[in-house]
This record gives structure tokens, sequence and C-alpha cells, in this order.
């Protein structure tokens, strides 16, 4: 008897050894692609790193430049994105956890928002061109926000909605119960515990759309030069990248590495941040 | 529990005096702010719908002229404007099917590691490096994929399987071809690394729902780590296992970028995994400034109108197995 079972235990204990080591090759696979990226874009975005980029515009075929007006339209349009889309993610996010917790209405919204989160970028793209493009009959910056608050939207009702419910009822019993109407209750004591969650949420939204480009090739698209004109077409980082890493010229492909390098370090800083304003969070309230 | 109800007593005639005007300026900005939530949740929902209603309008062009055979097509000639998906459709379900394939074994391992092998000093830094490659923009990816990835692919790897693995009976053909670095095979294996952080977390995340005392008594009864994680924690946790890997389905369908980059934009249906091909994201993106008929736009509308429909079917399917699981917690 002891010799079978000292076999099975064998054959069991080897079976285990071989699945933890292949679990740990598994993690390493994972690991291996991160640092190989990271490394290409850190080594490419150094070597052709220098002040023109953030001086100068997108220069003309096979010319040397900067990208200072994509920089600026990157910027304008994140910005009018999160301040379209923060809002209505708050007001909406609010509604899901306050009003319609434990309603039907409630649960169909929250699924559709998660399908709104992880829906392709690009159906939301051909989606503000078909409503705002085609009906304008040009690209423009704005139309390129819009898409953008989109994206923002879900990002932010999603965070909102799990904040909020994070909220003791004790607190909103006890300002309740001195009389405070409930949308100052929301306002003044759920909002202000909830803060950093929200903002979190924000950031995330941030970095999200801060490094898209399917959506704005459809409703932004480029602009070669400086405009401040929101109705016009205008350039922006992800979509430069895109040209120019893409074209046969080398004095574009290493502008946009350098872009490339800047855009991804934007990115990872903004959501680490997000991450400790969230553990900073969660340490305060522990 | 929360308090999803307003006060009653706000909406009982107030006393008279001082109080009452107050009173009433309350119910009403209450009304006006339960109104704003309102209409900002509704928003939410009436997006969606109006997402799928735009592309349907401006894709019935094509559906109107092509019929179902828009769907079984292989050709697309912008010339003689004759449009038919079936090159982009197959080879988004080949693409994603290739990352999954990739990244949900990896990504179990992962999770595994992550709460059950690693020393619990390791499990954080190295749970939030793995999340940091859900932060890297895809035309990150694209680039890398482009400009890396399949150089080295065509020069070290490609040729030997396309010697060897080419030679296989029934698959060969998937693997034999010239080694031009772009193809399905490169998309699948990119679109499998950006979703290996997606399903992980997910994954990872199921895993710690699986209540302690149901894995210490399996350790007591002398199981090895394997066989916790693959008779208890994976029994429990199945639906919402199935619903992380159809989560990361729904993304590798809809990838954009990443994919036109190392697509290699190529209109041909091939046996061989190592030749071009295209995906219905990817041939939006490079075709839709060249879209120069009504009809051609509408067609890459249309488009993306199935690959709406794709994903929204797979996105379900995934959020309704991730809700079997809470709804077992009690949540």
């Amino acid at each position: 008897m002891s010799a079978v079972a000292n076999s099975l235990y064998r054959r069991r204990k080897l079976k285990n050894a071989v699945a933890l080591v292949l679990s740990t090759a598994a993690t390493i696979f994972g690991l291996f692609w991160l640092a190989w990226i990271l490394w290409t874009t850190v080594s490419y975005g150094i070597n052709n790193l220098n002040l023109a980029l953030f001086t100068q515009m997108t220069p003309p075929p096979g010319d040397t430049g900067g990208m200072l007006n994509a920089f600026f339209g990157s910027f304008v349009m994140c910005l009018l994105a999160i301040t379209m889309g923060t809002p209505i993610g708050i007001a909406a996010g609010t509604y899901l956890a306050e009003y319609a917790n434990f309603q039907k209405i409630g649960t169909v919204i929250r699924f559709v928002n998660d399908i709104l989160l992880s829906a392709p970028s690009i159906v939301l793209g051909l989606f503000v061109y078909t409503v705002v493009v085609a009906q304008m009959g040009h690209f423009s910056a704005l139309a390129g926000a819009i898409a953008l608050a989109f994206i923002v939207l879900p990002v932010v009702v999603r965070t909102t909605d799990e904040m909020l419910r994070l909220v003791p009822a004790q607190m909103r019993e006890a300002a309740l119960s001195l009389g405070v109407p409930q949308w100052k209750v929301t306002m003044q004591v759920l909002y202000r515990a909830a803060m950093s969650g929200i903002l979190t949420g924000v950031l995330l939204a941030l970095a999200r759309i801060s490094g898209e480009t399917a959506p704005l090739l459809f409703t932004a698209l480029n602009n070669q030069y400086w405009t401040t004109d929101l109705l016009q077409p205008m350039a922006n980082v992800p979509v430069v990248i895109f040209q120019y890493a893409l074209s046969p010229y080398e004095s574009w492909q290493s502008l946009g590495w350098a872009g490339a390098f800047i855009m991804t370090l934007f990115v990872l800083l903004l959501s680490v941040i997000a991450r400790f304003v969230l553990l900073r969070n969660k340490l305060g309230t522990n | 529990m929360s308090a999803s109800n307003s006060l009653p007593e706000l909406n009982m005639p107030a006393p008279v005096g001082g109080p009452r005007s107050l009173r009433l300026g309350d119910t009403g900005a209450d009304r006006l702010f339960r109104w704003t939530v309102t209409a900002a949740g509704l928003f939410v929902l009436v997006s969606l719908a109006a997402a799928a209603l735009s592309m349907l309008w401006g894709g019935r062009e094509a559906f109107q002229t092509f019929g179902w055979g828009f769907f079984t097509s292989t050709e697309w000639d912008p010339v003689q404007r004759q449009f038919g998906a079936l090159v982009p459709i197959v080879g988004t379900l080949v693409s994603a099917a290739i990352a999954m394939i990739i990244a949900v074994p990896v990504s179990f391992g992962i999770a595994l590691y992550l709460t059950e092998v690693a020393p619990a000093w390791l499990r954080t830094p190295v749970g939030a490096a793995v999340e940091l490659l859900a932060g890297i923009p895809s035309i990150i990816y694209g680039m890398w994929g482009l400009f890396v990835l399949a150089p080295f692919l065509a020069e070290h790897v490609y040729p030997w399987v396309d010697a060897n693995m080419g030679q296989w009976p029934v698959v060969g053909a998937l693997f034999s071809g010239p080694p031009l670095g772009l193809g399905m095979l490169t998309a699948g294996l990119v679109l499998g690394i950006m979703v290996i952080p997606f399903i992980s977390s997910v994954m990872r995340e199921v895993f710690l729902t699986v209540p302690t005392p149901l894995k210490e008594s399996s350790y007591a009864l002398g199981s090895t780590t394997l066989e916790v994680a693959w008779d208890v924690v994976l029994p429990y946790t199945r639906s919402a296992v199935i619903g992380g890997i159809f989560l990361g389905l729904g993304r590798a369908l809809g990838e954009t970028m990443a994919v036109t980059f190392v697509l290699g934009n190529a209109h041909q249906l091939s046996m061989s995994l190592l030749m071009p091909g295209n995906s219905i994201a990817a041939g939006i993106a490079n075709e839709f400034s060249e879209a120069d008929s009504p009809i051609y736009l509408s067609s890459l509308i249309a488009l993306g109108f199935v690959l709406f429909i794709v994903t929204f079917v797979v996105l379900a399917i995934a959020k309704l197995m991730l809700m079997q699981l809470q709804r077992k917690e009690g949540r």
C-alpha cells in the first residue's frame, strides 16, 4: 500500500511543482513584455528628444521640427473632454448610488455603463463622426473633445457610483436628521467624503484619453499648423505620432518616437498618481 | 440601507411662518437636483443606444446596396465600389482567437502566482507592474510591434516556424509562409500581450473573493496548491473567470491602433497566419481618410456597426458572468 501511496504522493507533488513553476514563468512572461516595450519607448524616445520638440510646430515631410501645436491641441481637447464628461459622469454616478441603487433602472444603467467602459474607442469615434462631424460638414477639435468625453464619462460614472456607495449610511442619516435637504447632503457631505475617489476616477480617465488615438482619427483629424479655433481640425499628439510613425521619412519617425516617449511618460505618471491618491484615501479612512 | 428615498416630510405642507419659504425652496432644489442626476443617468443609457443607431444609420447605404452579401463577400474594391466585409471580419476573429490562446493561460498563471504562490511582499509591486501594462497607450504597442517586434520575429522566429511547424500535418498550412514579420500571428501576439493585464486582474480579484475557510479546509485535507486552485478556487469562481476572459476578448476584438500597425492591411484571405491580413478596426482606421465615395464611407461605418454588435454581445456575456459571482456572494 505504501508504495502506491508514495508514488501517488510523489506524482501530485511533482504536478504541483510544475504548475507553480509555470505560474511563476507566466508572471515573468508578462513582465518581460512590459520591460521590453518600456525599454524601446525610453531608448528610442531619449535619443530623439530635444528642445525643438516643445518649441516648434510639426514640420512638412522630411523636415525637422517639433510638436508644439500637437501638445497644445491634445491639452485643449483633453481639458474640454474632462470638463464635459466629469459633471455628467458625477451626476449619473450620483443617480446610480443615491437614487437608483436598488432599482431595476439602476441595474440597467450600470450594465450599459460597464459596456460603454469597455466598448472599443473606435466605435465611439465613428459615433461622434456621424453625429457631429458629418452634420457640421468638417472635422473639428470640438468633435474630438466630444469623442474623448464619451470615454471619460463611463470611467467617472463608475468611480463616483462606487465611491458614493462606500460612504457609510450613518453619514447620510446624520445629515438628513439635522434637516439638511438631500441635495445639500450629497453636495456637502457625500461628495466631500468621496472626493479623493472621484478625483482618482477623473485622473484615470485623463490618463486613458491622453493616449487615445482611434476616435481622434475620425473627429479632430490633424493639422500641420497652429490653431486655436475649436471648429477647425486640430493637431494632437496621438494622431501626429500615428501619421509620423507610418511615414517613410526618418525625421518624422524620430519625432514620432520622441512624442511617444513624452506621451507614455505622462500617461504612466498620471496612473501612478491616481493610484497614490486612492491609496492615501484608503489609509485615511482605515 | 442607503438613502435612496427622499425625506417624506419635505413633501408635506409646511407650518405657516418663516420656515415655510425655506422648506419650499429646499423641496424645489431637491427636485431640481433629482431631475438633473436622473437626466445624467438616462444620458448614459441613451448614448449607448444612440451610438448603435447612428452607426446603423451611417451604414444603411452599404447594407441596402450589398444586403447579406456584405457579410459573405471577400471583395473589397474601392475603384469598382464593391465592398464585402468577410476578410476583416475573419481577420478580427482570428487575431482575437490567437490573442486569447496566448493570454488566457498566461493570465491564469499570473493570477495564481499573485494569489497563491508569490511571497506576500512581492504581490503588490508585481500586481501593479502587470497592471502598468494596461496603462501603456495602444499606439505605443503598435509602434513597438512595427519597429521592434516584427523585424525580430521576421529574422529569428518566423523562418524557424515556417521550416518546422509548417511541415506539421493538418495545421501546417497555418504556419507556412514567407517570414514578413507583419501578419495575423504578430497581431495576435501583440493583442495577447495587451489583454493579459485585463484578464489577469479580473481573475486575481475574483480569486481573492474565495472564502479562506474553503481553501484552508482543502489544504488541511492535504491538497497541494495546484489542487486547491484547480478544484476549489476555480469551480467557485468559474463564471467570473469566464466573464474576465470575455472582457479580454471584447478588448481584443475592438483594439485598433496596435493591430493597424502590425497587421499589414491586406484585403485577402489566407490560410497562413504569417501572411498580412485585415481586421475591422484596422481597416476602418487605415482607410477612413481615403474614403472618397459615400458608399465607401458607408461601408466603413457599417463595419463599425458590425464591430459594435459583436463587442456588445461579448461584453454583455462578460458582465452577466461576472454578476453571477456577485449574486453568489449576496452582493
